[in-house]
C-alpha cells in the first residue's frame, strides 16, 4: 500500500486536504481485486494457445466478420444516439411542458429493463407480425432477424448514456454566454451552432464513446432480434458464447481480449481529450 | 430501505438453511425441453421416497445442453446430469474428470431411459406440402432450426438431415454435405436454443417448417393451441438418445450417491416410463410403449453409433471448430 | 393571438416544436413502445393471472435473490464511487486519466465476458478453483458469484456520476473547512456531501436499476437452479421458455416498475427540493 501511496503522491505537497492515501488506496484496492485481476485472468488465458494460436483464433473470416459487424453497428448506433440524445437533452433542459418529468424518467428505462426482456419486446415489435414490423414490411423493409436488428437493439440499450452525459452539462451552461452572443447580434441558430455546441462537444463525445462501448459488448437483447447467421448477423459476443460451448475457453477469451483492448484504447483517448480540454478551459 | 434489505437478507438465509437441514437434496442439471417431464418425475420420486421414510427434494436447472455441461465442469454441484446428447456428458468426463469415461455403460440402454426423434412441425393443412427432407430445400421455403453449436436438439436435426441425404440412391458424404449446406441456406434465423426456435415459429409466425424434437413438437401443439399446427413424420429420421448419469465426484462429496442412483433407476420403472410417455418422450419399456403406440409412429431411424460411428466421431467431424457445419457457413457464400 | 416577444436566449417557436416533436417521436418509438408491449403482454391474461404469476414461490425467490444481490453490490460500489471521486477530484497525481479510464472499463466489457472472467478465476479449472473445492467454498453458482458479477457490471455508475461533478466543484470549500480545523470526515459530511447529494442519489439509483436487471453476466455463473440461484432476469427467461408468457412479462413489468419507481422518487425529490437544487447549481 505504501508503495502505491508513494508512486501516486500528490504533485502539490502543500495540500491541506486529508484522506488522499485512504481514498486512493481503497480505490486501487477495490479496482484491482474486482476488475483488474479478473481481466488479467482473461488476458492471460489466450496465451496458452501461443501467439500464433491467438492470431489464428481471431483472424478467421467468421470472427473478423463478427467483429466488423459488432464494431460497425455499435459506431452507427452511438452516432444515432448522440444526435437524438442531444436533441432529447436539449428539450428536457430548455423546454417546460407537461409530462417532462415522465419523459425524463423514461430515458433510463434501458438500464432498468433486463436486456433479455428488451430483446424479447423488441423482437415482438419488429417481427413481421409485430406492430412496427408489419408497417415496415409494407415498405419492403426487414429489420428483425437481419443486421439492422443488431442496430435497433444497440440504439435502444445505449440511449441513456448519450442523454445523461449531455444533460447535466447543458443544465450547468450559464445563460450569460448565450446572452452575450445574442447581444452581439448573432441569430438564435448561430448562437446554438457556433457558441453552445462547441461547449457541449466534450460531453457529446463522452456520451458517444460510452454508448459505443456499451453497444459493442451487448449480447442479451441482440440475440433475440438478429438472425445470428454466421458472417451476416452474428455478433462477436455470440461467437464468444459459441466458443465456450465448444469448451474453447482460450479462443473465447481471445475474442474477448480484442474487444476489450479496442474499447480501452478508445476510452483512454477520449479521457485524454477530456482532461486536455478541461485544462485548456 | 436499508432495514428492509437487511430483513430480506436474514429471511433468505434462514429460509436457505432451513430447507437444507430437513432433507436430502439433489440437483438435476438438465437441458431445455425436459422441464415439464422432470417436474412430474421429481414429484413421483419424492413421493416414493417419502413412503420409505426419506424426504428428498430435487432441484432442477435447465438450459442449453452444452452450456449446462460447461456449468457442471466449472463447478455447478450437479448430483445427476440429464442432457440432450452423450457428447455433452463425455465432455464432463473428459474436461472435468467428474465421472468415468465409460459412464454410458453403467445404466441400461446407453443410459438413455427415454428416446425421441426429429420431426417437422408445419402450419395446419401443410400449405407448403412438406412431406420429407427433400422438400425442405424447395426454393423460397424457410426452415426454422436452432444453431447446432449451441443447441443439442439441433445437432440431432442436422444429423438426421445428413443421414437422409446419405441414404438416398447414389448418396454419399459429399452429397450429404451439399444437402445440409442447401438446407441451412433456407434458415433465416439461427436461434441459440430449441425453445427460442419454437417461439419464433409459433408466436412470431416465422418460417414454414420447424425441425423439432418429437416431444417438443407435441408440447408446443398443446401449449400454443393444437389447431394451428400439425406434425409431419419424414420417411426416415434419427434415434435421439438423451442420456442420464450420476456425477461421481459430486455425489461422493455430498454423500448422495445412493439416492442419486435410485433416482436414475427410478426413470426406468413402469411408473416413470408412464410419465415419460405422457410427456411425449418415447419410453424404453415395451409394455408402456405398446400402450402409447398410437402417439409414436414407427419409422426407420438412424442411430448415432451405427450410422455416425458414435458421438465422439460425429462431434469431431461435424460440430467441432472448423468441422463440416463451420465449412458450410463460410462467409461470402 | 398577439405576437410574443421571444427573449434572445429562448428558442424560436418553430425550433421548439421541431426539436420537441423529434425528441418525443424518438422516445415514443425507441422506449415507450417496448414498455407498452411489456405491460400489454403481462396483462394479456387479465389482472388475476398477473398477480398469480407474481406470487408464485419461484418468482418470489427470484425477486428476493435479486434484491439481496443488489443490496450487497450497490452499497459497495457507492463507497467505492465516493472514495474514487474524492481521490480524483480533490488531489492531483500522475496517471489520473489512466485511472479514470480503468474505472470506466467495466462499461465496455461485454456482459458475457464479465461472467467469463470470474469463471476463469473461481471455476474448477480456474486459478483458485481447486483450493475452493477442497475447502467446499462455493463462489460460482451461488450468491457470491452472482454478487461479484453484479458488482462488475455496475462498477462505474456511482463513480462516473460523481467524478465530473466533484471535479467541477473544485476543492476550495473543503480546503477552507480543513484549514479551519474540521476533520476529514467532518469536512466530507458537512461540506462535500451536501454539494454532491443529487449526483450521488442519481448514481445509486442507476446502479440499483442496472444491478436488478443484469442478465448476461449473471447467466454465465448462476447455474440457473430454479428457486435457488435464478435472479429475476433469469427467471423471466425461464418462464418465457416455459411458454408462460404472462408470467414472464409480469416479472418483466415488475422490474420495469421498480426502475420507474426509483426514478419517480428521484423526480419527486428534485421537485420537492427544487430551491435547494437551484442554489447548489449556482456554485
Amino acid at each position: 500500500m505504501s508503495a502505491v501511496g508513494l508512486k501516486f503522491a500528490p504533485l502539490k505537497s502543500q495540500h491541506v486536504l486529508p484522506g488522499f492515501r485512504l481514498s486512493l488506496g481503497f480505490t486501487i484496492f477495490y479496482l484491482t481485486s474486482l476488475v483488474l485481476i479478473p481481466l488479467l485472468a482473461l488476458m492471460l488465458r489466450p496465451f496458452e494457445l501461443g501467439l500464433d494460436g491467438v492470431w489464428e483464433a481471431i483472424s478467421t473470416p467468421r470472427v473478423l466478420a463478427s467483429l466488423r459487424l459488432s464494431f460497425g453497428m455499435a459506431l452507427a448506433a452511438a452516432i444515432i444516439d448522440s444526435v437524438f440524445g442531444l436533441i432529447i437533452a436539449w428539450v428536457l433542459v430548455r423546454y417546460r411542458f407537461p409530462g417532462r418529468a415522465i419523459l425524463d424518467a423514461l430515458i433510463d428505462l434501458p438500464f432498468a429493463l433486463p436486456t433479455a426482456v428488451a430483446g424479447i419486446a423488441l423482437s415482438t415489435l419488429y417481427a413481421p407480425s409485430g406492430w412496427l414490423g408489419g408497417i415496415l414490411a409494407e415498405y419492403g423493409i426487414k429489420v428483425a432477424y437481419t443486421p439492422w436488428g443488431v442496430l435497433i437493439a444497440m440504439v435502444f440499450i445505449s440511449l441513456p448514456f448519450t442523454v445523461r452525459t449531455v444533460q447535466p452539462v447543458l443544465a450547468e451552461l450559464g445563460k450569460d454566454v448565450e446572452e452575450a452572443a445574442a447581444t452581439l447580434g448573432a441569430t438564435r441558430v448561430q448562437t446554438i451552432s457556433r457558441v453552445m455546441l462547441p461547449m457541449l462537444y466534450p460531453a457529446i463525445l463522452t456520451g458517444c464513446a460510452m454508448a459505443f462501448a456499451r453497444a459493442v459488448g451487448e449480447y442479451g437483447s441482440i440475440i433475440f432480434l438478429a438472425g445470428n447467421l454466421p458472417g451476416i448477423s452474428e455478433i462477436a459476443p455470440l461467437l464468444i458464447v459459441i466458443k465456450l460451448e465448444e469448451f474453447n475457453y482460450a479462443g473465447a477469451a481471445a475474442i474477448g481480449v480484442v474487444m476489450l483492448a479496442t474499447s480501452f484504447v478508445m476510452l483512454l483517448a477520449l479521457n485524454a481529450i477530456q482532461s486536455w480540454a478541461a485544462r485548456r478551459r | 430501505m436499508k432495514r428492509i434489505f437487511f430483513l430480506l437478507a436474514v429471511a433468505s438465509i434462514l429460509a436457505a438453511t432451513a430447507a437444507q437441514a430437513a432433507n436430502i437434496s439433489l440437483l438435476n442439471v438438465s437441458y431445455d425441453p425436459t422441464r415439464e417431464l422432470y417436474q412430474q418425475i421429481n414429484r413421483a420420486f419424492a413421493d416414493q421416497q417419502k413412503a420409505k421414510g426419506d424426504t428428498v427434494t430435487i432441484s432442477n436447472s435447465h438450459g442449453g445442453s452444452g452450456s449446462q455441461a460447461r456449468s457442471v465442469i466449472d463447478g455447478l454441484q450437479a448430483d445427476v446430469v440429464t442432457l440432450a446428447l452423450a457428447a455433452d456428458i463425455d465432455a464432463i468426463a473428459r474436461n472435468g474428470k467428474l465421472l468415468p469415461a465409460d459412464w454410458q455403460k453403467r445404466l441400461p440402454q446407453n443410459s438413455s431411459p427415454y428416446t425421441s426423434t426429429v420431426v417437422f412441425l408445419v402450419r395446419k393443412g401443410n400449405p407448403k406440402q412438406i412431406k420429407d427432407w427433400g422438400d425442405l430445400v424447395k426454393p423460397g421455403l424457410q426452415v426454422i432450426t436452432p444453431n447446432p453449436k449451441t443447441s443439442g436438439g439441433a445437432r440431432w436435426s442436422y444429423l438426421a438431415a445428413w443421414d437422409w441425404a446419405a441414404k438416398q440412391p447414389g448418396g454419399n458424404a459429399q452429397k450429404a454435405k451439399d444437402f445440409v449446406a442447401r438446407l441451412y441456406k433456407q434458415v433465416p434465423v439461427l436461434d441459440s436454443g430449441a425453445r427460442a426456435a419454437t417461439v419464433n415459429f409459433t408466436k412470431r409466425g416465422l418460417g414454414d417448417v420447424l425441425l423439432s424434437w418429437e416431444d417438443e413438437a407435441h408440447l408446443s401443439m398443446k401449449e400454443m393451441g393444437g389447431g394451428a399446427y400439425q406434425i409431419v413424420y419424414p420417411s426416415r429420421s434419427i434415434l435421439a438418445e438423451p442420456p442420464v448419469a450420476i456425477v461421481d465426484r459430486i455425489v461422493d462429496r455430498k454423500k448422495t450417491r445412493a439416492v442419486a442412483e435410485a433416482y436414475l433407476r427410478f426413470l426406468y420403472t413402469p411408473q416413470a416410463q408412464e410419465i415419460v410417455a405422457r410427456n411425449y418422450f418415447r419410453p424404453r419399456d415395451p409394455a408402456v410403449l405398446a400402450k402409447y403406440g398410437k402417439q409414436f409412429p414407427t419409422l426407420p431411424l438412424a442411430t448415432i453409433d451405427k450410422d455416425f460411428g458414435g458421438w465422439a466421431k460425429a462431434q469431431a467431424t461435424h460440430f467441432a471448430n472448423g468441422g463440416v457445419f463451420d465449412q458450410i457457413y463460410q462467409p461470402g457464400r | 393571438m398577439s405576437k410574443r416577444v421571444t427573449k434572445p436566449t429562448e428558442d424560436p417557436l418553430w425550433l421548439k416544436l421541431t426539436l420537441g416533436a423529434v425528441a418525443l417521436a424518438f422516445v415514443a418509438v425507441v422506449l415507450v413502445l417496448p414498455l407498452v408491449l411489456v405491460f400489454k403482454e403481462a396483462l394479456a391474461g387479465g389482472v388475476d393471472a398477473f398477480f398469480n404469476a407474481m406470487t408464485e414461490p419461484d418468482t418470489l425467490a427470484s425477486v428476493k435473490l435479486s434484491l439481496l444481490a443488489a443490496a450487497i453490490a450497490v452499497p459497495l460500489n457507492t463507497v467505492f464511487g465516493i472514495a474514487a471521486a474524492w481521490a480524483i477530484a480533490k488531489f492531483d497525481f500522475r496517471g489520473k486519466t489512466f485511472l479514470v479510464t480503468l474505472i470506466d472499463l467495466p462499461f465496455s466489457v461485454s456482459p458475457v465476458v464479465a461472467g467469463l472472467v470470474y469463471v476463469l478465476i473461481f471455476g474448477n479449472h480456474g486459478w483458485f478453483g481447486s483450493t475452493l473445492a477442497d475447502h467446499d467454498i462455493r463462489i460460482l453458482f451461488a450468491l457470491p458469484g452472482i454478487v461479484l458479477a453484479t458488482i462488475f457490471v455496475t462498477f462505474p455508475f456511482v463513480a462516473r456520476e460523481l467524478i465530473p461533478l466533484m471535479v467541477d466543484q473544485g476543492r476550495d470549500e473543503e480546503e477552507a473547512a480543513a484549514t479551519l480545523g474540521a476533520s476529514g470526515f467532518r469536512t466530507f459530511l458537512m461540506v462535500t456531501l451536501p454539494n454532491i447529494k443529487w449526483g450521488l442519489l442519481y448514481g445509486i439509483l442507476l446502479c440499483n436499476a442496472r444491478a436488478l436487471g443484469e442478465f448476461g453476466a449473471v447467466s454465465v455463473l448462476s447455474g440457473k437452479i430454479r428457486g435457488e440461484t435464478n435472479t429475476m432476469p433469469l427467471h423471466i427467461q425461464l418462464l418465457y421458455d416455459n411458454y408462460d408468457y404472462v408470467g414472464a412479462f409480469a416479472v418483466a413489468a415488475l422490474l420495469a416498475m421498480l426502475g420507474l419507481l426509483t426514478l419517480a422518487i428521484k423526480s419527486f425529490l428534485e421537485w420537492r427540493y427544487a430551491d435547494e437544487l437551484a442554489a447548489s447549481h449556482r456554485h
